[in-house]
């Protein structure tokens, strides 16, 4: 098996694709020959990656490796926009999510996405987490109010929302409504969530926040996040995956990234060198 | 700044931008001097004619008294039936322009002609109603003068939806599409919502251009001086009344038309307030 498309041998005894290694950890996703192209466009070159469960896994890498597009691919969030096309394999529960025949609205239902900007939608606080719940199941309304409460305290702003529920989600501060958007994508109980640097418009106090949410919801969820800031991803993340140029050039222990990388382009760029 | 005062260079630059600024500032006094002006000789005109009987008497026969009353009625039949008709064609296609239509060739020929639509004159869609539909039908009538308006009421709709929805951010659309929001559920709930306040400021200016129209009435609900109801006959509206007593020789009729026209004035005034009031609490 080979993850790193540089060949290093891989410290981890993880990776077969038959699901539960010796190490006890299961894929959730398992990535196989991705490519992905903008038009012409090759802008990932043969990407294979495990994505264990209720573990996280961060994607780092200078600006215009992939590793975004990497991220949105799990979600099939490119189909929005024309002229982008993946081939190859992500395996999530035994089926290619890329295969036509599946259904995007719930697949994305079931692999969440917080953004690089919160994305409150345009209603109240309530109705921001009720509406992704109503969206899929029929609940008496004092079940929605208890989920859209859990959902809050799973995002550490049900004490500072819970007296305006009925104001507008759009009052919040940046880092509130990012929480919020946190609380969104839990209610709809995905299995998967992706964060796209969620952290780059905020400031510290509010990063911290969100780092300490992304360490406790891993128990539940299995975390993807895409990040620019290198401290972040060696606080967060139990796995790092390095992106250079689309390629995809080592995978590894958060710890052994950072500390002993195998590969010199990672060397270079975790110890500022480029990126 | 003594340096500067002496440079040559940059007195000369102070001087055309002096020149420059006041050159603007004509312009603008130039401009806005003729609404103050048509504003100032309508309330000279008309509100003196302003009286309880304006808005409770019919039009008059020539050389006696009378009011509005048939004309604003029936101006108001025909700007509410050509809204309900345009509203929702208008709001579909500029919804298909912008979010289904968006990387379809057809959209930027609909937008096109579109565009062309808005520009058109009215008197050719009065001309083109009259051919479908007041000559077919053998009668002018105010479902006829109803449908011209219609016509000149979608072309604005639709760019005003279509600019509306194109200012609601993309990621708000993928954040729609991440917890698995089907597309027309998005369009409905998000972005419709997030657009709001634009899109009604559009219908609102609409209402504000049809209802000054007199061209496109000529020929479809022509006229009529008695209190009318019914829409499958000729229907006075307010234009057409101010058009046809302004031309004429009587003193009253003139008094009339110059408070119709202050009315009109008025109201598409306090319009656009209330739309650009709509559009000032949204940002």
């Amino acid at each position: 098996m080979n993850i790193s498309s540089s060949n290093a041998p891989l410290t981890v005894p993880v990776a077969s694709h038959t699901g539960v290694n010796a190490a006890g950890l299961s894929e959730k996703v398992s990535i196989r020959n991705l490519e992905f192209f903008y038009g012409d466009a090759r802008a990932l070159k043969g990407i294979n990656l495990p994505l264990y469960a209720n573990k996280t896994t961060a994607f780092i890498g200078p600006s215009g490796c992939g590793k975004s597009t990497l991220l949105r691919i799990l979600n099939r969030m490119y189909d929005l926009y024309p002229g982008q096309r993946a081939t190859g394999q992500v395996m999530f529960d035994g089926e290619n999510l890329l295969d036509a025949s599946v259904d995007i609205n719930l697949l994305r239902a079931r692999i969440g996405m917080v953004f690089q900007k919160p994305t409150p939608f345009p209603m109240s606080i309530y109705e921001n987490i009720a509406f992704g719940i109503r969206l899929y199941e029929k609940l008496p309304r004092a079940e929605v109010d208890a989920r859209v409460e859990h959902a809050l305290r799973r995002a550490a702003l049900w004490d500072e929302v819970k007296d305006k529920l009925a104001a507008s989600g759009l009052g919040l501060s940046g880092g509130q409504q990012q929480r919020l958007c946190i609380a969104r994508t839990v209610a709809v109980k995905p299995e998967v969530i992706l964060f796209d640097e969620p952290c780059s418009a905020l400031d510290p106090i509010s990063t911290a926040k969100i780092e300490e949410l992304i360490d406790e919801l891993k128990q539940d969820y299995t975390i993807v996040i895409v990040t620019h800031n290198m401290q972040q991803a060696a606080r967060v993340s139990d796995f790092t995956c390095f992106m250079y140029l689309g390629d995809l050039i080592e995978f590894d222990v958060t710890e052994k990234i950072f500390t002993a990388p195998t590969d010199k382009r990672t060397q270079a760029y975790i110890t500022g060198r480029f990126g | 700044m003594a340096v500067a005062h002496s440079n040559p260079l940059y007195i000369r630059r102070r001087a055309r931008n002096t020149v420059a600024k006041s050159l603007a500032y004509a312009a603008t006094a130039f401009g806005l001097g003729w609404l103050v002006l048509i504003l100032a000789v309508l309330l000279f005109h008309g509100f003196g004619g302003l009286s309880l009987a304006v808005f409770t008497q019919n039009t008059p026969p020539p050389g006696s008294d009378g009011g509005l009353l048939n004309a604003i009625v029936g101006s108001i039949a025909m700007t509410l039936l050509a809204i309900v008709i345009g509203t929702p064609i208008g709001i579909l296609a500029g919804t298909y322009l912008a979010e289904y239509g968006r990387h379809d060739k057809l959209s930027s020929i609909v937008r096109f002609i579109n565009d062309i639509l808005l520009s058109a004159p009215s008197i050719v869609v009065g001309l083109f109603i009259y051919e479908v539909m007041v000559a077919p039908m053998g009668h002018f009538s105010g479902y006829a003068g109803a449908v011209a308006l219609a016509v000149i009421v979608i072309p604005v709709v639709v760019r005003t939806t279509e600019d509306m929805l194109r200012l609601v951010p993309d990621t708000l659309r993928e954040a729609a599409a991440s917890i698995g929001l089907p597309r027309a559920h998005m369009i409905m709930r998000i972005a419709y919502r997030a657009a709001r306040a634009g899109i009604v400021t559009g219908v609102l200016l609409a209402v504000a251009r049809i209802s000054g129209e007199t061209a496109p009435l000529l020929f479809t609900a022509l006229n009529n001086q008695f209190w009318s109801l019914n829409m499958n006959a000729p229907m006075p509206s307010l234009p057409v009344v101010i058009f046809q007593f302004a031309l004429s020789p009587y003193e009253e009729w003139q008094k009339l038309a110059w408070t119709g026209a202050l009315l009109i004035t008025v109201t598409v005034l306090a319009l656009s307030i209330l739309a650009r009031s709509l559009t000032a609490r949204r940002t």
